[in-house]
Formats: structure tokens, sequence, C-alpha cells
């Protein structure tokens, strides 16, 4: 809800992603799909439309785009069928793109978000459709000419189409962080947005709450979360001053300028499409065996949503917590490694706080980590055990992330091992004692000095005095 | 069915196909011929029998997901009119 001049307005937004499919090939060739390729030297003669080349479609990719389905909780319609999209534009070789438009691979599904308040609010998922990606324009090369690459022309896309249940730019964000998450859980797209493995077009209106929806304005081509955010709080801002100031709305296709912050309208000529579909003759329909369903579904991974009401349950983690954890699968292996025979809210911590500001801090990924879930392990098995303290425990962390050794080593070779004599800690509080009497004085009127002698005892040994130890022989010779 | 002029030189826009003012009444009516001959399939009455994709009964062939094709960009630029870098060169399109 926005408050305008003249009263509150609800944004309703609707979110078209198009998720490129992890696989070797193209949907309906053999050239392959990898990034960052020599120009067109990942084109067969069916990508660059060469005449009477025709498209076998990649199993796969039929595969991929139904475990998304069932991953979205979505109908999987057994009988599907192609179309041909009729478009002209130089990345387009063959004047049209192979889709699926009214029978499409997946029906109505829905995705769980996960609100800041801590409630939950369910997105309704429309479809999602098999589709080929176009080419690659590259328009400043050259004064004069526009540079065409066709590597990316026919890789498998998912259209993941959105109801239009979104409220704000926020929410918008939540849910592309969302099927970002399930897509990498799946492993059916790696939801890499810099390289354009997954974009996203906003579909945005508003309205005066309870109203029927207002006209709407498509934001093309988003290519990062962030980005979409603010190109909705902009387009929704826009549309309301320009209602409040006695304008109307017009349908248009927009394109957010992420140098200034603003959307502006594509030049309308541009958009001025009558596609054409119809089916196309080159493919029969697509008919699935529903046992070939049964069975991906029977082997569909664990989800976040579920991954996460089980870390609450079996580890009695905090929902916050768990959530965290879940977001990529790798640091859900990752906490599950290092959890298992340990304290899982220790391990839990470890991760979220001090391992994630190390990878934070150093650019890496959890996959790189320079510390392994095992080594963590044991330096969280040597506090456990007394061996060293939890402060401690945190320079032998730092030294981990440093130079990747293990725990027991650091611990052996800088002699952290903590101190755990009772007679050796005795001394070093009698001489902290002996040394501040002034400070034993104010014990009684303020019990707060025991931590002052605490950092005393502490500093003394090097900080490997146990901690428990130290404390309670304070208190004791301070009270007595 | 007929088809006007507009609606011919609208199609022909679509397939960025030039006409000149005197093709298009020609066209329109050649377009309305073929249209109204083809429009006698809708005198069929087809209540209640699926569509027919195909007559040979067969389903849709798939392949495996292997690299068995690419590598050969000289091939596939090789009859573009203009070529450079290794990319497809056309009259710059700006957005």
């Amino acid at each position: 809800m926005i408050e305008g001049r003249t009263g509150a307005w609800e944004v309703v937004i609707g979110l078209e992603v198009h998720a490129q499919v992890i696989a070797e090939a193209k949907l309906f060739s053999g050239a392959a799909t990898a990034f960052g390729a020599a120009p067109n030297s990942q084109v067969s003669t069916v990508d660059a439309a060469f005449p009477g080349m025709l498209p076998v479609l990649n199993r796969h990719c039929v595969e991929q785009a139904v475990r998304t389905g069932l991953g979205l909780d979505a109908a999987i319609n057994l009988v599907s069928v192609f179309a041909r999209k009729n478009y002209f534009y130089p990345d387009l070789p063959a004047g049209y793109q192979i889709s699926q438009y009214e029978q499409p691979l997946v029906g109505h599904g829905q995705v769980s978000l996960d609100l800041p308040d801590g409630s939950t609010r369910t997105v309704g998922i429309t479809r999602l459709h098999l589709e080929q990606d176009a080419g690659k324009s590259l328009h400043d090369q050259h004064p004069r000419d526009t540079y065409v690459d066709l590597n990316r022309a026919g890789i498998g896309l998912m259209e993941i189409v959105s109801e239009p249940d979104l409220r704000s730019g926020e929410e918008a964000g939540l849910y592309l962080r969302k099927l970002r998450s399930i897509l990498r859980y799946l492993g059916t797209c790696d939801g890499n947005m810099e390289e354009g493995s997954l974009r996203c077009d906003c579909n945005v209106s508003v309205r005066r709450p309870g109203e029927p929806y207002g006209t709407r304005c498509e934001i093309k081509n988003l290519n990062s979360v962030r980005f979409a955010m603010q190109a909705i709080d902009y387009e929704a801002r826009r549309q309301i001053e320009l209602i409040e100031g006695g304008g109307t709305v017009a349908q248009e296709t927009r394109l957010f300028d992420t140098a200034r912050g603003v959307t502006r309208p594509m030049r309308s000529k541009e958009h001025d499409y009558d596609y054409r579909y119809f089916p196309d003759p080159d493919l029969l329909p697509l008919i699935l065996d529903p046992d070939w369903v049964a069975q991906m579904r029977a082997e569909l991974p664990e989800l976040p949503d579920a991954k996460r009401a089980r870390f609450v349950s079996q580890y009695g983690l905090p929902p916050a917590d768990a959530m965290v954890l879940v977001t990529e699968r790798a640091t859900a292996d990752y906490f599950e490694t290092l959890a298992k025979g340990r304290d899982a809210k220790a391990a839990a911590n470890w991760v979220i706080g001090d391992l994630f500001g190390a990878l934070n801090r150093k650019g890496m990924t959890i996959e790189h980590s320079p510390v392994a879930a095992a080594q963590l392990g044991a330096l969280i098995d040597l506090i456990a055990d007394g061996t060293i303290s939890g402060r401690i425990a945190k320079d032998v962390f730092a030294e981990m992330v440093e130079t990747g050794a293990d725990p027991g080593a650091i611990v052996a070779a800088k002699g952290l091992r903590q101190v755990t004599d009772a007679g050796a800690i005795e001394a070093a509080v009698d001489a902290a004692l002996a040394a501040h009497p002034a400070q034993v004085a104010q014990y009684a009127a303020n019990p707060k000095v025991l931590g002052f002698f605490v950092g005393q005892v502490m500093k003394a040994t090097g900080g490997k005095a146990n901690p428990a130890l130290v404390n309670e022989l304070l208190r004791r010779k301070l009270g007595g | 069915m007929a088809l006007d002029k507009a609606t011919v030189a609208r199609i022909a826009t679509l397939a960025r196909i030039r006409l000149s003012d005197d093709e298009l009444a020609p066209l329109a009516a050649e377009l309305s011929h073929i249209l109204t001959w083809i429009g006698r399939l809708n005198e069929v009455d087809t209540t209640g029998v699926a569509p027919l994709a195909s007559v040979a009964a067969v389903s849709l062939p798939m392949r495996d997901d292997t690299v068995t094709d690419g590598n050969c960009a000289d091939a596939i630029l090789g009859n573009a009119p203009v070529a450079a870098k290794g990319f497809f060169a056309v009259p710059k399109v700006v957005e």
C-alpha cells in the first residue's frame, strides 16, 4: 500500500520470469549452451534457421521443465503444443520463436513467500512453458552496424508466469529470490542473473483498495532482483502521480534505466507486435507418459520449505535461522554435515555468524569455503571437550580462514590449549587480586568489578584460562 | 473471407515485405480468394472431433542432451551479406 496525495493506493504486480534450462545442448538442436564462447561458435544450422532444417526436441529440457513444474506444486499437462510466435528482429533468424501458447507444459502452481513479519503469503503460478531464447544483439561495437551472436539462439528457456498476487517491490524481490532458490535446488536453472540465466519482466498497475485492476505497464528485461524492486517502486510512484495529476496510465512496454533509476517507454512502433501464434507444423504435440512424470515426482529433492520445516523440528532451530540455512542447498548440506553428532544450535551459529562473515569478506561462496565442514566441526569439538575456550576458538577460526589449516594443528602450534589446571588459574587469580586492592574493596558495593578481574586473569594467561573456572574462583575469593 | 488493402498492408509490414500501393489491391483479391477457398473447410461439422496434429501415427521424436553440433562459425556466417569479427553485421537497430 502506498500513500499518495489523495489517499492510499494498492500496487498490483505479476512477474514473467525467463529461466535458462540447465542442459548441455539447445532446446531443438545439438549445439552447446556454455556461457562465454566465441561468437557464433555454438550455432547449428537449425539455430541459424537455414532452409529445410528441422527442430528435434531435447528430452532433458522437457524433464527439467516438468521437474520445475512439480517443484512449484503445479499441474503437469500431459499434452502440450509448441507454437510459433512470429516477430521480426535480427537476432531471431527464423522470424519466429518456438514457444508454447494455448497449451503450455505446466499449468497452475504456487510459491510460498516468507514475509519479514513472519507470516507467509502464497503466490499463484499461472503457467510455465518451454521456449527458445533469441540471439544477442550488440549495438555498441560499430558506428552503423548491430552485431549479432547466435550462440544464445535456441537455448531452452522456461517462462514462468505468476498471478498478479504481489503487492510491493519488496514482495517481488522475495518472490524472485524464492523462485531462484527452488530452481537451484532442482538443478533446473543456475539462477545466475549476471549471465542472464534468470531475467524478469514486471507487470505493474495501481488501484484504490477494493477496486478492479488498473491499466498495467510491462517493464522488460530486468536482470537483477535489486533492479526489479527499484523499477517496480519507481513505476508504481509514477502511475500514482500520473493519476493523481488527472492523467491516465497508457498500457505500454517500458524499460528501466538502471543509471537514472527511472522507467521510460520503449518506442511504440517497435513493440507494435502481432505475434500471430499458430501451432508449429514442424513439431507434433508433446505427449508425456504419466509414469515418467510420476517417476520424476518421486525423485524430486527435498525443497527449501520442507527442509526448513525439518531443520526446525529435527534440530530445534529458530525458523529465521533455518530459513537462512536452507536458501542455498550447498549451505544446508554444509550445515547438516556440521550438525551431525554435534550441538545443532552451535553449528547454526557458526555457519550464520562466523562462516558467512568470513565468506562475505572474501567474496567467496560456501562451495569454495576455505574451511570445510569437517574442519569447522573439529573446532566445535575442541570447544565442547574443553580444549579451547569459545573466545580462543574465534582466533583459531580466523586463522583457519586464512590458511585452511586444521584447528587441532593451529591450537598445538600456537599453544592455545585452555588452562584447566586449577592451581595455575588460582595463582593468576591471587596475583590479580593482590595487584588491585582498590577494586577488591569495591566488590561488595559493585559486583560488576568481577568482570574487571576476569579480564585481568585472561590477560595474564593469554586468554587460555578456562572462563568457568576463573569466574568460580574469583567469586569464591571475592565473596569470602 | 475478404481481406481489405489495409489488412494486406499490415501483414506485409509485420513480415517486413515492402509493397507498393498498386500491389495492394490485386494481392488483397488473391489472398481473399485463397482464404475463401480454404474457408470451405469451416463448413465441416467438427463438433466433438479432437484436433488432428498429424496423419502419421508417430509421437514427437526427442533427442538426448548431448552436444553434437556447432563449431562451424565460418559456415554459419558464409552466406551472411556482411559479417565482422565472427558476428553477423546488420544495419543498426536501436532501442
